[in-house]
């Protein structure tokens, strides 16, 4: 103890804070963020002031008014009486939806192409790689308008469908695909119903509850277990027995052409449609490269060492190859989830009612608001982003190598 | 010393706030030109020709301010606005006036603040179907797609109109006027709604356009006309006083023809003097100079002659004075005295 030396003695001067190299680098983060800050209030005050000189100051009490237009895609109980609040809410909704659908859809297709693309079939690993560099070095804007394009005019309108000479028909009676959206049966539920929900529902935990009890029972007896096919008895069978129990209590509603449009069954309308295609095909694109960066950053060895202890290529894959490249695919994959959600704000070049659209465009219009509306906005995507980015970490956390 | 600072930075940021807010008529005059927010195409009121030169309705009022400011009525600069843009342009001084088919209404006047100088063009809201639909009144669309422009009046009245008759539809909001027809032509909706003037317009550039009908309803009022910013009044007033010289001059017989030769000396009309300042002195009055009315007709014509050229019968638009005919004739058009 007796070693340590002596702090130097001798007062404190202020010049030591720039001459004393202790202090120095203290300082000078001091005064920069000090400059920044005084920045930051100078923007900040300098909007205030404009703001209130237009006679506009802050006010979110434009949220309660009545919003005065009608949305087409609604996910909740809306209508134009109701406030610019539960306008944004809808549309807050929809760009959910269309986020949810794109980052499921995007996942899929992107390992699909990614596996493809490291395959041995020239033509194969060829046509992937035109497909990624055509689709990700062309704006995300120009596809989805093209893609809306495509549907507005290569597919039929609704009035094809009409008549004794109709040029359009339907798929099976039951879906109607026009260039105005598809229109798919829609269950109707009757007395019963939720129990046969609730069985489906259990059937789902008591699938997962099994796959755990099987992976136990190989790690104790080494005995492996056809799961997959036992999961997926477990899937169907107890539903669909509960549904002829019950009397068959869930009926389908078609879609029918009547007046201008198709009545009846779900709507998913042109807009979301070529949404939810423009950005999972971009997206795909992306990760189609992170799951190629993480396939490759695996060592051969690994797959050399699977092979000598005699495993299946295709168990190679998924207990060797896959379980590894996650740890490398993740992190670039959180932020192409984040990118596909934030790019969804593009939604207005079709149409699509997305909280861009409603808070962002129609009431920001007709109220004036901008500043307001576009602060929620910007708070709104930054929720979202750190909600998807939370959740994807934890995940990352626990695929990622574990170090002790 | 932090604390100086800090007030030293709020007293500096008033005062480029100050600045930036003196007159606007100054400003135009310093810079040389007038920024003027128009649309981004609509064809007889507002559209870029071949050689990029607007023209149109609502341009020649952003011409005929410019010809009686600066005297010269090229001496404008256009900005595109979409319905969406135009009222941030507006208010943020990136345009000095906006003339853009922009309704007048309460909410735009007293709480967005904006000063509406007058009435170009007295509107409505119609539909436009194709007439192979078989539909003959607005209250036979229970059930139909309809494709409105966002941002507008026009998405209000919609919800209002259909909500009042209890009937249901489906809007597909659209950003521009041209997305709005190729969805409409296409028959991605059965039914575009606009004000009628603009209905009249779009269909005017369709291959087939009689087959085409706009529907008898008109569902609500909408009164056109240009605006400027709250808060600068002798602004509003120059051009609230040059769009009232273009409608007086069509009433009293000024054209752009004749205007240079009445203008020469005083006349036996001496409000026709006023307005033409051969008499009194009215320019100087606005800040500008005494020839300014005559600037502004030489440049444009009268408000008669404006109409014919762009939107009357005679071109392709083709739409009949109607309710902007003069007072004299039974129309809404009217100006206060130049006195």
């Amino acid at each position: 103890m007796s070693a340590i030396t002596d702090p130097p003695k001798g007062g404190f001067h202020l010049s030591m804070l720039i001459y004393d190299s202790r202090y120095r680098s203290m300082t000078i983060q001091i005064v920069t963020l000090m400059l920044f800050m005084l920045g930051v209030a100078w923007l900040i005050n300098n909007a205030a002031e404009n703001l209130a000189r237009l006679g506009k100051p802050l006010s979110f009490g434009f949220l309660w008014e009545p919003a005065g237009y009608d949305i087409n895609q609604k996910l909740i109980e809306y209508n134009s009486q109701m406030s610019n609040a539960r306008a944004a809410l809808v549309g807050l909704l929809n760009t959910l939806l269309v986020a949810a659908l794109g980052c499921i859809t995007a996942t899929i297709l992107g390992v699909t192409i990614g596996v493809l693309r490291l395959s041995n079939n020239w033509l194969v690993a060829r046509l992937m790689t035109v497909y990624v560099e055509t689709i990700r070095n062309v704006p995300v804007l120009l596809w989805i308008a093209l893609t809306m394009a495509a549907i507005i005019h290569s597919l039929p309108q609704p009035k094809a469908f009409r008549g004794d000479n109709a040029t359009a028909s339907m798929i099976g009676d039951a879906v109607a695909i026009t260039n105005r959206g598809v229109y798919i049966p829609k269950p109707v539920l009757h007395d019963g119903s939720l129990i046969v929900i609730g069985v489906f529902l259990l059937s789902i935990v008591a699938m997962f509850v099994f796959g755990k009890w099987a992976k136990a029972h190989q790690a104790a007896t080494g005995q492996i277990l056809p799961t997959f096919w036992i999961k997926l008895g477990i899937f169907f069978v107890p539903a669909i027995l509960t549904f002829f129990v019950m009397g068959n209590p869930i009926t389908l509603e078609y879609p029918a052409l009547k007046g201008f449009n198709f009545k009846g069954g779900f709507h998913i309308r042109n807009s979301l449609i070529a949404l939810w295609l423009a950005l999972s095909l971009y997206t795909a694109a992306f990760i189609a490269e992170a799951v190629r960066a993480g396939i490759m950053a695996v060592s051969k060895g690994q797959s050399e060492a699977a092979a000598a202890l005699g495993l299946r290529s295709s168990w190679t894959m998924n207990l060797i190859v896959l379980p590894q490249a996650l740890r490398v695919i993740m992190p670039p994959m959180i932020s192409q989830f984040l990118n596909l959600t934030k790019n969804s704000s593009l939604a207005i070049a079709v149409g699509y009612m997305d909280i861009t659209g409603t808070l962002g465009g129609i009431t920001l219009n007709q109220t004036g608001r901008e500043m307001e509306c576009i602060l929620l906005l910007m708070l709104c995507y930054l929720i979202i982003s750190l909600i998807v980015s939370s959740v994807m970490n934890w995940y990352n956390n626990s695929v990622k190598l574990k170090e002790r | 010393m932090k604390k100086t600072t800090f007030l030293g930075t709020v007293a500096a940021a008033a005062m480029v706030a100050g600045v930036a807010g003196a007159g606007t008529l100054d400003d135009i005059k310093a810079k040389g030109f007038l920024q003027c927010g128009v649309s981004t195409g609509l064809v007889g009121f507002a559209a870029a020709d071949a050689n990029g030169n607007w023209g149109g309705f609502d341009v020649a009022v952003c011409r005929a301010v410019a010809a009686a400011v600066l005297g010269d009525a090229q001496a404008v600069k256009f900005t595109p606005t979409t319905g969406k843009t135009r009222f941030t342009a507006l208010a943020s001084g990136e345009v000095d006036m906006l003339a853009r088919n922009t309704t007048w209404t309460f909410t735009r006047d007293v709480d967005l603040k904006f000063t509406f100088v007058g009435v170009n063009y007295y509107d409505g809201q119609g539909f436009m179907a194709p007439k192979s639909l078989g539909v003959t009144s607005a209250k036979d669309l229970d059930g139909a797609t309809i494709c409105i422009q966002t941002g507008t009046t026009t998405e209000l009245n919609l919800a209002d109109y259909f909500r009042s008759n209890n009937i249901s539809y489906e809007p597909v909001p659209v950003e521009t006027n041209s997305e709005a027809q190729q969805q409409y032509l296409s028959g991605a909706c059965d039914v575009l709604t606009t004000d009628a003037s603009g209905l009249a317009a779009t269909r005017a550039t369709f291959e087939k356009p009689g087959d085409h009908v706009v529907l008898p309803e008109i569902i609500s009022k909408e009164p056109l006309g240009p605006l400027v910013r709250h808060g600068d009044d002798n602004w509003a007033d120059v051009v609230r006083w040059t769009l009232n010289a273009l409608i007086a001059a069509e009433e009293l017989g000024v054209t752009s023809a004749n205007v240079s030769e009445m203008g020469m000396k005083a006349g036996n009309n001496p409000e026709i003097n006023r307005l033409l300042g051969t008499e009194g002195g009215l320019g100087e009055k606005l800040g500008l100079s005494n020839d300014w009315a005559k600037n502004a007709i030489a440049a444009v014509g009268n408000y008669g002659e404006i109409f014919e050229k762009n939107i009357g019968e005679n071109t392709p638009i083709g739409l009949s004075r109607g309710l902007n005919a003069q007072w004299t004739n039974g129309g809404l058009i009217y100006t206060p005295p130049f006195r």
